[in-house]
């Protein structure tokens, strides 16, 4: 399916937990306050990827009204997509509760339900993909296949599982990008006030052959928005905070950046994490020993 | 569609007669079911041209079902016929196997040469689940390549399990097609889509659209009576007796869809003048792609039977020139005698006698016209996974009231048959025991029953001389009910 030229898809990945859906929608957000036309398509069985634009507990989603009318051949784009800050187009995928069904052909389900609806207008300036935490099968990889996505940013903090992901996220993005045009496009870090954070997400983002795009500092401003189910941006335009989603969503718009990545053999990556004092340096006399013994 | 439609009616059969049937047979089911079942059957209002019946929803859950899933109609129906290219099914070993010749598309060619009527699957186990099926799905096609350097090209059909670990088969596709310059052409028809085969057919020609059709050209240059021959699968033969028919009345049949069909040529039809579609259900997406975007007319024929052939064979002339229509009267003048000797011979004993059915694509209608041929009448007929536009062809061709019935259950067919008592019943092999344990005479319809061709001239006698050894058979004299 050939989409138009300038709408720019771009998927969001990290380690579950990391903050992105918080992120992905204070950067839509902030896209939108630039005056861009922008879908976000949650792909999380969550389906909280829409919320703080919507103003909304959990958006009705693309696999509960599959659920309740027996077959996507009957569901209308407009039972699904909803209109929230901004103009901002919003789409869940959904999916079942925690060790039922397959959440992964839900996405690949709501995705192409999605295209052959055409949801994808030609005003869109971007479409945002939030994807589940880990890649754990093929349909959670569908936003990145042939004529989807072809720009990745990685959510990524300063503690060593959250790199790992970035890591591990960054070998199926190299898998991917043989067969088509996915390329990394930066990492962003989501601060979580670790030691020399954002020189360690620097240095990772070098060994991988990126750029970190922008360095989000961890305030409480972000929880006290989400209490109302907003984004900052909304909330409180003239927060600081408010600004450092605005400059992302500038670099995000302006990003040029995109490269094959090159992840890190386990033995590279604990060595930078033991060169930034995160991992101690491998004793193997210590290995399995308790603190005690 | 606008032929004067003359009214047809059936001895003792009412719309209130047929009303009162259903009704009956409904009031065996629950009441969630019955709410469920009763918008989908329904008397036939002839005059209408109007579907009486409601189609294309899923089935209830609970009752016996003939339908088929999206695999089954992308690789059953649209995909396995098309003689020289190797179809894969991609997935667990059954599928593949169950699927295999089991329709009787029959094929020209010499086996592992020009024609690959074998079943080639990645046999999925454990692992390809786990780890994902994409490189050994690569690995196959380039080894399939190797053991069979001259087939045209790959289709890859997606079985369940596919969809749900997210293969990438266009991926792969794309990669092996390059490395082969051979095309390899993905399906994303897993069985659970849709509510039944009909879905298969629709992204099956989906898929020829995205990567087929213009792929190719005609060596040769396009003559004015270049037709392609779309939605015959050459069942028991039949394209082979279509096909010559067509060239006797002067056309020139560049490509069949798909049956015996031949990649490239298949590949071409977008230089075709016209194209003559007989299963429009199968394959009425491409004939309609293929009007917007290259402007090819299309024309929905009927080739059962003696009566429909000439009304056919005249409505396609009327499209060309005197040649053609000089041609198409000389046709229909050398075969009437002939028919009309078949007639003589099967009438007497077929006359007045009732028929059944319940089919696929286009039998439940197209089939009608060569019974009445033969003297009988249709008292029932209905589809297993038609949509409104096919049942608004069937109101004219069945008679005033008689039972129409969509995606019909097992308990229905016997009522239907206890209470219609047809002399015959043209069904599937799912049906097949069923009636055949009531003592009713039976036809699978789906198949010819291992016999064919039906279609065209060369197909009526053997049309009428297997109806004719059904219903007369003292068989079932012979066999006394223990109940």
């Amino acid at each position: 399916m050939e989409k138009s030229k300038k709408m720019r898809q771009i998927a969001i990945y990290g380690k579950g937990g990391i903050g992105k859906s918080t992120t992905t929608q204070n950067t839509v957000a902030g896209l939108a306050s630039l005056g861009k036309k922008v879908m976000i398509v949650g792909c999380d069985p969550k389906a909280d990827s829409t919320r703080l634009i919507l103003h909304a507990k959990a958006q009705e989603t693309v696999m509960d009204k599959v659920r309740e009318l027996g077959t996507v051949e009957d569901l209308e784009l407009d039972d699904v997509l909803k209109y929230g800050y901004g103009d901002v187009k919003c789409v869940e995928s959904g999916g079942p509760e925690p060790g039922v069904g397959c959440a992964g052909r839900g996405v690949i389900t709501a995705i192409n339900f999605l295209e052959e609806e055409g949801a994808y207008t030609d005003d869109l300036d971007f479409v945002f993909y939030d994807v589940l935490g880990d890649v754990v099968c093929g349909g959670f990889a569908m936003p990145i296949r042939e004529n989807k996505a072809e720009e990745i940013y990685i959510v990524v903090s300063g503690e060593m599982m959250a790199m790992y992901a970035a890591n591990n996220i960054s070998k199926g993005i190299l898998k991917y990008s043989t067969s088509g045009n996915v390329r990394l496009a930066g990492l962003i870090c989501n601060s979580r006030n670790t030691d020399r954070e954002a020189d360690l997400i620097e240095a990772l983002a070098a060994k991988l052959g990126t750029q970190m795009i922008h360095f989000v500092p961890r305030d409480n401003q972000v929880q006290r928005a989400e209490l109302r189910r907003m984004t900052v941006i909304e909330y409180s335009p003239e927060h600081k905070q408010a600004d450092e989603y605005r400059t992302l969503a500038q670099k995000i718009n302006d990003n040029k950046m995109f490269v094959v990545p090159t992840p890190l053999e386990m033995d590279e990556l604990e060595e930078l994490l033991m060169e930034f004092g995160i991992m101690e340096v491998d004793d193997e006399e210590n290995v399995g020993k308790a603190e005690n013994a | 569609m606008a032929e004067k439609v003359e009214l047809k009616t059936v001895e003792g059969v009412t719309k209130e007669s047929t009303q009162s049937i259903i009704d009956d047979v409904l009031a065996l089911y629950p009441e969630k079911g019955k709410k469920k079942r009763a918008p989908h059957l329904a008397p036939n209002d002839q005059l209408s041209g109007k579907a009486c019946v409601n189609s294309n929803k899923k089935t209830v859950p609970g009752v016996m079902s003939a339908r088929g899933c999206a695999y089954a109609g992308a690789k059953g129906v649209v995909w396995g016929p098309i003689r020289d290219m190797v179809h894969i099914s991609h997935g667990p070993v059954g599928c593949g196997w169950y699927s295999w010749g089991t329709r009787r598309n029959l094929v020209t060619g010499q086996l592992g040469v020009d024609q690959f009527a074998m079943q080639f699957t990645s046999d999925f186990q454990e692992r390809d689940v786990v780890y994902g099926g994409d490189k050994k799905l690569e690995k196959l096609i380039h080894e399939a390549k190797e053991l069979f350097p001259l087939a045209k090209g790959f289709s890859v059909l997606s079985e369940c399990p596919v969809g749900l670990i997210g293969d990438d088969i266009n991926a792969v596709a794309k990669r092996v097609a390059q490395d082969l310059d051979t095309p390899v052409i993905p399906c994303n028809c897993e069985g659970f889509r849709g509510v039944s085969q009909s879905l298969g057919h629709h992204i099956s020609n989906d898929t020829i659209r995205d990567y087929i059709i213009e792929t190719r050209e005609f060596e040769e240059p396009i003559g004015p009576y270049d037709i392609a021959l779309i939605g015959e699968y050459n069942i028991g033969g039949d394209a082979w007796s279509t096909k010559p028919l067509l060239e006797e009345c002067g056309f020139n049949v560049k490509a069949v869809w798909t049956g015996d069909g031949e990649l490239e040529k298949i590949a071409a039809t977008h230089q075709v003048k016209l194209n003559v579609i007989h299963c429009y259900r199968s394959m009425n997406y491409m004939c309609k792609v293929m009007e917007e975007k290259y402007g090819i007319p299309w024309i929905e024929l009927n080739f059962f039977g003696p009566s429909k052939i000439k009304t056919s064979l005249r409505k396609l002339a009327e499209l060309f020139d005197d040649t053609i229509k000089e041609k198409v009267e000389a046709v229909i003048a050398k075969y009437d005698p002939q028919m009309q000797a078949i007639i003589e011979e099967y009438k007497p004993r077929l006359d007045g006698k009732k028929v059944m059915l319940y089919v696929g694509g286009l039998r439940p209608r197209h089939t009608i016209g060569a019974y009445e041929d033969l003297g009988m009448s249709c008292v029932g007929s209905g589809y297993e996974f038609a949509h409104s536009d096919d049942y608004d062809r069937t109101a004219p061709e069945m008679p005033e009231a008689t039972v129409v019935f969509d995606d019909a259950s097992e308990i229905e067919l016997e009522k239907f048959a206890e209470e219609m008592k047809p002399d015959l019943v043209g069904s599937g092999i799912k049906e097949k025991y069923m009636f055949q344990k009531m003592g009713v005479p039976f036809r699978q319809m789906h198949s010819w029953d291992y016999s064919g061709p039906y279609h065209g001239y060369k197909g009526f006698p053997i049309f009428a001389r297997d109806i004719d050894m059904a219903i007369n058979s003292p068989t079932w004299n012979l066999v006394k009910s223990p109940f």
